[in-house]
């Protein structure tokens, strides 16, 4: 009896220990898929034409450039809106809001970043996209700044949620030390409260543009899909293609094992390999900020 | 005299200050509201009984959307079945059993890796490996299996993160009556961390559930007249024939369009909603 306790015991360990490692193993796994199949892209397209400025695969030219400003010019613009908006929002919600206001805001929020993507993009084809071509007087309402506004409300909730973690985390007695001293609770906000939660709503930021980066389906059915290089600031109100994009409206129809396959599996990894900066960059923020809050401690 | 005219300033900015920041506030949540109303309206129209009971036909332009009901839900299912276990598992082996190592610290990177990376790369790896490497083929099982990587780093922080809010005491008094460390963990700690866990669950869950671009070359088909028979058959889901529906298929009828934007919303919120009421309930009822 004793015994059997033992081994049941000593294998549920195991198992636990293995499941706490998958982590790293399907990170692994993740990045040696795309390598395997998005190295062979070097032997196959010399990299001047990769760096070209046209996408057009039929006629074998896989120039990544102008998905990559796409994908730059749509982000920011979504930043653009997020940030403001997301840090805003979170400023209201741990700072100004009552309570019964906070209980009801933040499950809304989390509403958001629960929308599916094509929801939203869906409504962007059939709402957002007419309205504004009349309103701006576009030829098409499918452009970047399109994508933009809606990427921009879908990484909001990611801002306003780590943004709020870290206002919160900023211990009451700071906020007392200031209203003491007779600062309103608008100058404690922006000369204590903010500040000291900095490299919190720094992280937000980060993880916003990071959460836009990655966003494909609703991308897709907003930009308009036209793989243009982008040179002026105009660009943001025409056409443009994403590199996110790009993989998802064309990995459906190229033979497995064929060049364009292989470079859109390159393209995830750019892509992969950007998230995984925006994350480390993201992560080391924090631990950044832990150690020197633990320096003052100490 | 100055002084005073200072301090009306000052309350004077900090009144307008907060008149923008609830203004901002206000400006990002009326259009989640005004979204969920609009597809509420635009949406009940169409449906019906036949509508949620039968299958596409003329060309997807009339008829039900039931194969893309049943596909997203055996997708949920299938997700569940891979990550729930595991996730958890993961989540209990952070918070019970690792030290504050370097190995620990660098899982912790990964999960956060795992979280940030773009859910179309997931599909290109679920593609790569799934699909072709192990040939399962465009099926239920890779798309499933694609989700589940996804959905775990979800499960993995809201099942930490209440694994750890059980107090520590519990954990003792628990051991010291002679109880083992999994005895501990499965009778105590899992028990208290339930209703947390599940949220995560619920949440992870609703995201999979939701999402396209991972399924689009690993498991979902543009149409399919039967429902699919094992899992080793694509299938239909819901978020990628609202897609099929809204861009590729021309004189679609409106009004289905905003039906299955409507189911699929309907899916989705009620996931939201019952580990919303999970959350609270369980907050209201902790007594540590």
């Amino acid at each position: 009896m004793e015994k059997s306790l033992n081994w049941y015991e000593f294998i549920i360990t195991r198992l636990i220990k293995a499941s706490g490692y998958s982590a790293i193993l399907f990170v692994a796994l993740i990045f040696f898929f795309l390598v395997r199949e998005g190295i062979p892209t070097f032997g196959e397209v010399e990299s001047t034409s990769l760096l070209n400025i046209r996408w057009y695969p039929i006629e074998d030219r896989f120039g990544i450039l102008p998905l990559i400003t796409g994908s730059i010019m749509v982000t920011f613009g979504a930043a653009l809106i997020a940030v403001p908006f997301g840090i805003g929002t979170a400023i209201y919600i741990s700072e100004i809001a009552p309570r019964w206001v906070r209980e009801i805001l933040k499950p809304l929020v989390e509403l958001l970043g629960g929308l599916p993507s094509v929801v939203l993009g869906f409504l962007g084809i059939l709402v957002l996209s007419p309205f504004l071509r009349v309103f701006l007087d576009l030829p098409t309402g499918l452009t970047a700044f399109t994508g933009s506004l809606l990427l921009g409300g879908i990484a909001v909730p990611t801002v306003v949620s780590v943004a709020e973690d870290a206002l919160d985390a900023v211990p009451r007695a700071y906020r007392e030390g200031a209203w003491a001293l007779g600062a309103t609770r608008w100058q404690t906000i922006w000369r204590v409260t903010l500040p000291a939660a900095r490299s919190g709503v720094l992280t937000a930021i980060m993880l916003g543009i990071g959460r836009a980066i990655g966003e494909t389906m609703a991308v897709m059915m907003v930009t308009g899909n036209a793989p243009v290089l982008a040179t002026q600031l105009g660009s943001l109100f025409s056409p443009v293609r994403t590199m996110t994009a790009t993989i998802a409206a064309e990995m459906g129809e190229v033979a497995s094992g064929s060049t364009h396959y292989h470079v859109l599996f390159f393209i995830g990894m750019v892509l992969f390999l950007i998230s995984l900066g925006v994350n480390i960059a993201a992560s080391s923020v924090v631990f950044r900020a832990k150690k020197r809050a633990e320096r003052i401690l100490s | 005299m100055m002084r005073r005219a200072f301090s009306i300033n000052r309350h004077l900015a900090q009144r307008l200050g907060f008149t923008f920041i609830t203004l901002m506030a206000i400006a990002t949540v009326l259009p989640i509201v005004a979204t969920v109303i609009y597809i509420l309206v635009k949406g009940l129209p169409a449906i019906s009984l036949e509508f949620l009971t039968g299958f596409p036909h003329d060309g997807m332009r009339a008829g039900g959307i039931l194969p893309a009901i049943i596909g997203t839900l055996y997708l949920t299912i299938g997700t569940a079945i891979f990550s729930v276990p595991l996730g958890i598992a993961a989540a209990i082996y952070l918070s019970e059993y690792a030290a504050d190592t370097p190995l620990t610290r660098t899982i912790r990177i990964a999960i956060i890796n795992l979280a940030g990376i773009p859910s179309v790369v997931y599909g290109l790896f679920g593609l790569g490996l799934f699909v072709l490497f192990l040939n399962f083929g465009t099926s239920i099982l890779a798309a499933s299996l694609t989700l589940s990587i996804m959905t775990l780093p979800v499960i993995i922080s809201t099942a930490e993160e209440s694994l750890r809010a059980v107090p520590q005491a519990f954990r003792t008094v628990s051991i010291s009556l002679g109880a083992t460390r999994w005895q501990t963990i499965r009778r105590i700690v899992l028990k208290e961390a339930l209703p947390g866990i599940l949220t995560g669950v619920i949440l992870g869950l609703e995201r999979a559930a939701g999402e396209t671009a991972p399924i689009l070359f690993t498991g979902a088909a543009f149409f399919l007249p039967r429902l699919p028979g094992s899992p080793f058959d694509a299938t239909m889901a819901l978020p990628y024939h609202l897609f099929v529906i809204s861009t590729q298929v021309p004189e679609m009828p409106i009004r289905i369009q905003y039906g299955t934007a409507l189911v699929l919303l309907v899916f989705v919120l009620t996931m939201n909603l019952i580990a919303t009421v999970i959350r609270s309930r369980a907050r209201a009822k902790r007594q540590w």
